[in-house]
């Protein structure tokens, strides 16, 4: 349950100017989730797959979904399951029960990320003025994910849909209110011809 | 800018990796046994070639992992990249 996790929305004093966004793009500060980072070693995967839900991704920057939430691929033998139904410490009580004894490792990340929806026509081409990936839905469709640089900010991008108009970027909640600025500065292309709109 | 590749996530920017130093510096078997002068060497004397140099590079804005890259000093071309454990490979430079 989202609302288990009381913490002031970090974004909260941009929504206003979320709402003025060009036609063609639509930010949201999603609500906080558990997130919980999980270690599994080679060989034991399968063991988080009962708590987890559905296989954990092998492919290297990719997520799937799970139930109440996503599994996204960190690294080799790192993975961070989100959870939305679920308080943090029973999310992660639930994995490390499963993967201990694998000498796998499961920890609250809740606090270290903060979802950031982008969606829209111009999603791609926002994204591209402060990303090098290539994000074509060809190559970073859905399922995709990448740990990388979105103007100056860590993030992780999650592919939404097959048409480069639906991301997720999680971001480190310090991180947020430089992230939306940024975001907000480099939509102001999109804006219609005319008139400068007040900002 | 330089395209590294990270043997996980691929191709990525040059500014998304740190430095590691050189590769295949083993650990002595038995650091207490070692005079200062042998301990000072395995600490701080690195080789410095002008040429083929395998290094240790991590991945730290993206999967955060250290790899192995054969790097040439001269053109700063990489060469290689393979993963922690395997055995550095031959590079034609």
């Amino acid at each position: 349950m989202a609302d288990t996790l009381h913490r002031s929305p970090v974004l909260r004093h941009r929504e206003d100017a979320f709402a003025r966004l060009p036609e063609g793009l639509e930010i949201v500060a999603e609500p906080d989730v558990a997130l919980a980072d999980l270690r599994v070693p080679e060989g034991a995967v399968a063991s988080a797959t009962g708590v987890v839900g559905v296989a954990l991704p092998l492919e290297p920057n990719t997520w799937v979904a799970r139930p109440g939430g996503q599994v996204v691929w960190l690294g080799p033998d790192e993975w961070l399951v989100s959870d939305a139904d679920e308080r943090p410490e029973a999310l992660e009580a639930a994995l490390r029960a499963a993967v201990a004894p694998h000498d796998g490792a499961a920890v609250d990340v809740s606090a270290q990320r903060t979802a950031v929806r982008l969606r829209g026509r111009h999603a791609r081409a926002l994204l591209a003025t402060g990303c090098a990936l290539d994000l074509h839905p060809s190559v970073f469709g859905a399922g995709r994910s990448a740990q990388t640089t979105l103007g100056l900010v860590g993030v992780v991008l999650l592919a939404l849909d097959d048409r480069g108009e639906d991301y997720r970027i999680l971001v480190r909640p310090s991180f947020a209110g430089y992230l939306a600025d940024w975001l907000l500065d480099a939509a102001v292309e999109f804006e219609p011809p005319g008139p400068a709109a007040a900002l | 800018m330089q395209l590294i590749r990270c043997p996980w996530c691929g191709p990525r920017e040059e500014v998304e990796f740190h430095y590691g130093g050189q590769a295949h510096v083993a650990y002595p078997d038995d650091p207490a046994a070692l005079t200062d002068e042998q301990w000072a060497r395995y600490v701080f004397f690195r080789d410095n070639p002008k040429g083929a140099f395998a290094e240790r590079w991590s991945h730290s804005a993206g999967c955060r992992r250290w790899f192995n890259a054969v790097r040439d000093t001269r053109t700063y071309r990489f060469l290689a990249v393979y993963k922690p454990g395997e055995a550095r490979p031959e590079v034609a430079s």
